[in-house]
């Protein structure tokens, strides 16, 4: 028998596979749940025999169900809450000049590896207080590097929704660093 | 003339498609006037890094596994669905 065997995969791959859905859903359950999915379509599909770097091939199904798992939440957003209070949200941020209300402050970005590791652990903080949903999104743009036309048409928002909930999640997020980072 | 509500925006929509030949230079010509908006503008760069930083730190943590129940559950599904076909 040349087929691979789906318990060593499991047991070669699957933490690699799980912190990878992990370091994009954030969620523990979800996670594990999408690398379950994954072995599942893994071993019922045709090419599963013919995989010579089955790594590479996981993580590309994997991928999928994590856009499955964000496309399906985001979507949720996108209907409901996302126009309504859009400027009432963004008034905080802003004077009714259009001014900054807060000013942003120079960054003075760690250098050190312990700095940094303190930097990066408060932009996961960060990241944890922003609502789940628009944290997905923005990993989906901004670490995927989904194509925005892309994510638009998955998430069936148009361009300009998908714009202003980025906007949204770029202003929570420095703003939420400034006040735990730099104790603004 | 921008002000720094519109250019903020513009900001963060430049990370997100092209913007146009006009856009572009109202948003250049208040960024020569705005150090906020330049600050601004440096931040929303900086996070992008520091996600991807995150999460390939995530990503190479082996101190991260699956809880073994999970592991369980996938390896006996596997059996299960090994033995149909």
């Amino acid at each position: 028998m040349t087929t691979p065997n789906m318990h060593d995969w499991l047991n070669e791959h699957g933490d690699f596979l799980y912190r990878f859905a992990l370091a994009r859903l954030r969620d523990p359950h979800l996670a594990e749940d999408v690398v379950q999915e994954t072995f599942l379509a893994a071993i019922k599909s045709p090419d599963f025999a013919g995989q010579s770097a089955p790594r590479t091939w996981l993580t590309g199904i994997l991928k999928h169900k994590i856009i499955d798992v964000m496309r399906k939440n985001v979507r949720e957003i996108a209907a409901s809450d996302l126009m309504s209070d859009e400027d009432a949200n963004m008034d905080e941020f802003f004077d009714e000049t259009g001014h900054w209300a807060e000013k942003p402050l120079a960054w003075d970005m760690p250098e050190g590896a312990l700095e940094q590791k303190q930097f990066l652990g408060i932009l996961q903080s960060c990241m944890e207080k922003l609502p789940a949903k628009l944290a997905q999104l923005f990993l989906m743009r901004d670490v995927h590097e989904t194509d925005n036309e892309e994510i638009c048409k998955e998430l069936n928002i148009s361009a300009t929704n998908a714009w202003v909930m980025l906007y949204r999640a770029r202003m929570g997020l420095r703003k939420c660093l400034e006040i735990n980072w730099l104790g603004a | 003339m921008l002000d720094c509500k519109q250019s903020s925006q513009l900001i963060s929509q430049s990370l997100d498609r092209s913007l146009t030949l006009r856009e572009r230079f109202a948003l250049q010509l208040h960024l020569i006037i705005c150090e906020y908006c330049k600050r601004f503008s440096q931040q929303v760069q900086t996070l992008r890094i520091a996600l991807k930083q995150m999460v390939n730190s995530i990503e190479n943590n082996s101190m991260i596994e699956m809880s073994s129940a999970a592991k369980k559950r996938i390896a006996d599904l596997v059996e299960a669905n090994h033995s149909q076909t």
